[in-house]
């Protein structure tokens, strides 16, 4: 499927996720986050960066996971994502939803 | 509104009755999973339940080996002493490979997830129990009739484990 952003055409699947993170820039990402609801902070930056490194390093994404390694506690993942923080925040850093259920 | 978003689950209340390390992981599964899509997820712990919010027992739950036929050993032999602690170190070590955290961390987890907690009233009064005996993030102590009133609201499904 291909869906129009930021004047760029992208590969996506049909739950919206960017299916070539190649595809993927910061301007692309805060329209991502617009169409969530969200306006990108530094603290989102700071979580989208850490996913997108432990994507291209292959490490699994779990919510423990941005507890014990990432730049936020799993308190403040969920204010800065609400409903859904680690779906909705793969989705707008261009990585492919988590196939992680803890 | 589509079909599918009216019959969309949005609250989850799990009641957690056993103590066996299965049962409490399940319960923490679907209610941390509830939460990672966006779902509300309450627990109320009850009879034997409430050892998994007990401090002095959240850290020592067992499998249970007897009367567990998926555990494919003889059921006397389930009985043997150290059975018991085995089979619960080696579930154990798989769960760490699969970066499922420990009961206490877990706790904790889903009290970071906007997760709530309660203990059953009654069964705390049955087994002597005070608050202070229980996790300290504990979002309170009902009735079953106040846990009923948390079910309020479209989309809202229960579960006894």
């Amino acid at each position: 499927m291909k869906k129009e952003i930021a004047g760029a055409s992208l590969d996506v699947n049909e739950e919206g996720y960017l299916t070539d993170f190649a595809q993927w820039n910061r301007e692309i990402g805060t329209e991502l986050a617009k169409e969530e609801g969200i306006e990108l902070t530094d603290d989102h930056w700071q979580v989208l960066t850490f996913l997108q490194e432990s994507f291209n390093h292959s490490e699994p994404l779990s919510i423990r996971g941005i507890g014990k390694r990432g730049p936020v506690s799993i308190k403040q993942f969920y204010e800065l994502f609400p409903e859904g923080p680690l779906k909705k925040a793969s989705k707008i850093a261009g990585i492919p939803k988590p196939s992680s259920c803890i | 509104m589509s079909t599918n978003e009216k019959a969309a689950v949005k609250k989850m209340l799990l009641i957690l009755s056993k103590a066996t390390l299965d049962n409490v992981y399940a319960c923490f599964i679907l209610a941390n999973g509830a939460r990672m899509e966006g779902i509300e997820a309450e627990i109320f712990f009850t009879f034997f339940g409430l050892e998994a919010i007990q401090k002095k027992k959240m850290e020592r739950l067992h499998v249970a080996t007897v009367g567990n036929p998926a555990m494919h050993i003889p059921t006397m032999l389930g009985g043997l002493p150290g059975m018991e602690g085995l089979a619960t170190s080696m579930m154990k070590k798989e769960m760490e490979k699969l970066d499922i955290p420990q009961v206490p961390e877990f706790l904790e987890i889903l009290s970071a997830s906007g997760a709530k907690l309660w203990a059953c009233k009654l069964a705390m009064e049955m087994f002597h129990l005070e608050k202070g005996d229980l996790y300290d993030d504990l979002d309170g102590i009902l009735t079953v009739g106040g846990f009923y009133d948390r079910a309020k609201g479209d989309g809202t499904h229960l579960m006894f484990i």
